[in-house]
């Protein structure tokens, strides 16, 4: 059924907010990537089965709904009724009869399934009462859990597309331009350039044919939100972007989606199959006279295809490749025609500014950074997942009023922003509120919003390592200082984590760094030295004793690192024994066991099964101080 | 036709132009290893790197490659800074390491004070410095034999799969376009082998010498004889015999005592 006016849309979507309070009871079983891999599918089939089976009966009704990612990817399969907000967590299908007995029925908890609060381990009941969530204001993400994203009539009754009718019906494009000006909105994807800005300087743009892109290539290691988006709530991002190319005069939009996620794709291709059946897409959307629509392509496969002028030739079948962009995208983009791209959060953001205005949005945030960002909280932290909270939050409030503190409450060292090219920020910045502006002066950057927290057990040249060996490895390969820059970036730190670095190593590194960043084509190798750069500023300490002393301050480099067993408290167990993969532990039962270190290996597999935090690392060189 | 200042001189350049055209126009010698004139600018090597800044820019300046910045009007190019050479040297640096024994390399690093690398040497020197000009000219006569295969350090010029490639025309365009003579061909009276690929010669129909391939003929005739002005007689006569045929059909000019 094609929807023909607003009215008509309008109409629809209070039936359907009339049918959901009607509703009564309804049970959320979130079905996001990490939630299907613990078992959700199933937990979801028993739940509709169950329910099929009570509804003969007719005391309730419920709805089964596959729900986006809540954010608590470890916690899953999550389960949230309604309406009374209960939440479970680990919910197995054996729990599933129990549950709609007791809670549904009788409104009686299960403590078992509750969530506890990693910071205190008090059992919290309330999906909205956890620190996690309550701490959070959600605008892209505004819908995840909330809505079937599987469901249009889910969305509609959520809000969905009540920003594009505001846009087409109300407002002119100048109108849009100046709402998401007034929003102050920049891009989600990494840079942080003004949309407006953006989207002005492609409506001036000669042509008529003009393309409006979605960029869902997300290809930072451990960064999700932008899956969780279009997993969760795909109809956000198609409203987003009817706004945009209404906004800048295009007929024609792409999403262009990592090829690593199916799921994505696949609820993505349902959302627009049900944006065009109901008129909300394809021509004359809701009889405004204002054609749009969105094709989906499967990205290239590699970590540069995301880089705004390598995923344009991608999407037009050339190599995925960047190119110099002296001129803009804006004028001359996909095809050489006025192009606009915008990360899937930037996306999700306009339909919710369209909604409720710009100065709703930039009630929000700092003085030059507005509005809510989303972020993945990973690492040494007790509560991962997606958060989003107003631009200006204290990495102190996220990590610990969020994120529940330190795993095992060990001492913070380093808190990793922007993806593989950010950099680290130490303890001593833990009260910088995170914006653009400030996270750029620490050195580090926005990007697309990862958020890595590390312990004191974190060595901060091996992890600029790491970051060094997946860049070399994305690297293209098109320009010089790139290709050859990291290979021999990473060759020196190769020898700093063996402990063969050398005096010259550090100006080497920074005359390097320097060079990269200054004559490196594109953003990938101009930022590649940033994870480099940040962490000798703020540990410099570090990369001198590796040099100077073969020592790594942290116990992690396996080169420069040795283990031993403490006599005051261990107590003999023999697990260490047992983990050790080379037999170089001995002990009697219940006596002290010892390390011998001509056969240890440093893998550090003792220390990770000791009960009693028994063993310890110490530097190797104080071995060979003792030979001598 | 903007006007650009180059190095303090004032300079007249062709609309369209990039900068390092408009330099060369004015005898500034920029160095280059992946542009060549009449194919697509590529901006890879990144040895072009200039300076740019305009009045009002507040003294601010911006490091851009020569090769693909276009000129526009009132802009002041800086070629010889100290960024600008530390930026050069960079570059050099890191290719003498890839190749430490290739001759053109190691004369462009010396210019830059760049004897011995300062990074790791390449254990299995090569003379690619990839700057894909093979590819690119191989793509703009129409071919495509070729093409860069992986990415990043591991980036090599390869035919499709390693394997002799079939659309290959023994043309020597890509050999002849390699800054330092990396791919490797033999031509005799009768073959030319390149990319593991041989070839049957034409000849001369005049001198007899073997002057090109078979399959670059058939080439030019399936693919360019209607879109260009040489017809297939074009190919009968090696390129010298040609111009001694030109020469022979002017008219006798009375030399002028
Ligand atoms: C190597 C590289 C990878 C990138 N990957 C992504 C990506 O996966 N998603 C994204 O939105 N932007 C990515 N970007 C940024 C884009 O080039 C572009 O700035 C962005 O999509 C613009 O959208 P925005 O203005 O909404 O942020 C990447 C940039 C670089 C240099
Ligand atoms: S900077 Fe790196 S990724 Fe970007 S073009 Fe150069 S080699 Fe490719
Ligand atoms: S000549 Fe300009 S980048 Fe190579």
């Amino acid at each position: 059924m094609r929807i023909e006016s607003r009215e008509q849309f309008e109409t629809l979507q209070e039936k359907i907010r009339a049918a959901e309070t009607d509703n009564g009871n309804r049970i959320l079983v979130c079905c996001g990537t990490g939630c299907l891999a613990n078992g959700a599918k199933k937990v979801a089939e028993a739940f509709a089965e169950q329910v099929g089976k009570r509804n003969m009966d007719a005391e309730v009704k419920l709805l089964v709904k596959n729900t986006g990612c809540h954010g608590f990817c470890e916690r899953g399969p999550l389960v949230v009724l309604q309406p009374s907000g209960v939440l479970y967590t680990r919910v197995r299908v054996s729990n599933v009869p129990q549950i709609l007995e007791k809670t549904v029925d009788n409104g009686e908890i299960i403590p078992r399934l509750l969530y506890k609060n990693p910071a205190d381990d008090v059992a919290i009941e309330q999906y909205s009462e956890i620190p996690f969530y309550k701490n959070q204001t959600r605008v892209a993400m505004r819908n995840i859990g909330r809505i079937d994203p599987t469901a249009i009539h889910d969305a509609i009754g959520a809000g969905c597309y009540s920003g594009m009718v505001r846009a087409l019906f109300d407002m002119t494009p100048e109108q849009v331009l100046d709402e998401v000006e007034t929003a102050g909105l920049r891009g989600r994807g990494g840079a942080g350039f003004g949309t407006a800005r953006k989207w002005r300087s492609c409506r001036r743009a000669e042509g008529d044919r003009k393309f409006v892109l979605c960029n869902g290539d997300e290809g930072d290691p451990g960064a999700f939100k932008d899956r969780s988006i279009m997993e969760g709530d795909p109809h956000s991002i198609l409203e987003g972007m009817v706004v945009g190319a209404w906004a800048v005069g295009a007929h024609e939009g792409f999403i262009y989606v990592r090829d690593e996620y199916p799921l994505a794709v696949l609820n993505l291709t349902l959302a627009l199959e049900q944006a065009r059946y109901l008129g909300l897409l394809g021509e004359n959307i809701l009889g405004s006279g204002f054609d749009f629509d969105i094709r989906i392509s499967r990205g290239g496969g590699a970590f540069v295809c995301g880089e705004s002028s390598a995923l344009m030739l991608s999407l037009a079948g050339k190599v995925g490749e960047p190119r110099a962009k002296y001129v803009h995208s804006t004028e001359k983009g996909l095809f050489d025609l006025p192009t606009v791209l915008n990360n899937v959060e930037t996306w999700a953001d306009v339909g919710a500014i369209a909604a409720n205005g710009g100065a709703w949005f930039a009630g929000m945030g700092t003085n030059k950074s507005k509005g809510t960002k989303a972020f993945s909280l990973v690492g040494k932290v007790k509560n991962t997942g997606l958060i989003e909270l107003p631009m200006g939050t204290t990495l102190r409030h996220i990590i610990y009023d969020i994120g529940g503190g330190v795993l095992n409450d060990r001492p913070f060292k380093a808190v990793q922003t922007g993806g593989p090219s950010g950099g680290c920020i130490p303890e001593s910045l833990l009260d910088l509120p995170v914006d653009y502006e400030k996270l750029t002066e620490a050195g580090s950057m926005m990007g697309s919003g990862g958020m890595i927290v590390m312990d004191d057990r974190t060595c901060m040249v091996d992890v600029a390592r790491y970051f060094l060996k997946f860049l070399t490895e994305e690297s293209c390969g098109k320009c010089t200082p790139c290709r050859e820059g990291l290979k021999q970036m990473l060759a020196i730190f190769d020898r700093l984590v063996e402990g063969e670095g050398v005096a010259g190593d550090l100006p080497l590194i920074e005359r390097l760094a320097a060079g990269m960043q200054v004559g490196s084509l594109c953003e990938l190798g101009k930022s590649a030295p940033n994870p480099v750069i940040s962490t000798l500023r703020y540990f410099r300490d570090e990369y001198v004793a590796h040099i100077e002393d073969h020592v790594c301050t942290a116990g992690i480099c396996k080169e420069l690192t040795a283990y031993r067993i403490l006599p005051e408290t261990c107590d003999g167990c023999a697990g260490c024994a047992k983990a050790c993969p080379v037999d170089a532990i001995t002990g009697e039962r219940h006596a002290l066991h010892v390390i011998d270190h001509d056969i240890c290996i440093s893998c550090g597999a003792c220390m990770g099964v000791c009960p009693t935090d028994s063993v310890e690392t110490f530097p190797k060189v104080e071995l060979m101080k003792e030979v001598v | 036709m903007p006007t650009l200042t180059i190095n303090g001189k004032k300079v007249q350049s062709r609309e369209g132009a990039y900068v390092l055209e408009a330099a060369r126009q004015a005898g500034v010698e920029i160095p280059t290893l992946c542009h060549f004139e009449g194919l697509e600018p590529w901006g890879g090597c990144r040895l072009c790197q200039v300076q740019i800044t305009k009045d009002g820019w507040d003294g601010w300046k911006k490091m851009v490659v020569g090769c693909m910045f276009p000129v526009e009007e009132g802009l002041i190019v800086l070629t010889e800074t100290d960024e600008v050479r530390e930026t050069r040297r960079v570059v050099l640096d890191l290719l003498l390491a890839r190749c430490p024994d290739t001759p053109l390399i190691r004369t462009m690093a010396k210019e830059y004070g760049v004897e011995r690398t300062s990074y790791v040497s390449n254990p299995e020197p090569t003379d690619c410095i990839l700057c894909s000009l093979c590819t690119r000219v191989c793509d703009h006569i129409g071919v495509s034999a070729i093409s860069t295969a992986d990415r990043g350090a591991g980036k090599e010029i390869a035919p499709p799969f390693h394997e002799p490639p079939a659309a290959c025309i023994g043309c020597l365009a890509c050999a002849e376009i390699c800054p330092t003579d990396f791919i490797p061909y033999t031509t005799s009276h009768t073959t030319r082998s390149i990319w593991g690929r041989e070839f049957e010669m034409l000849r001369c129909e005049d001198c007899g010498r073997a002057h090109i391939t078979k399959a670059q003929a058939e080439h030019h005739a399936a693919n360019r004889a209607e879109t260009t002005d040489v017809p297939q007689e074009w190919f009968r006569y090696c390129d010298s015999c040609k111009r001694k045929q030109q020469a022979s059909r002017f008219p006798a000019v009375p030399q002028l005592v």
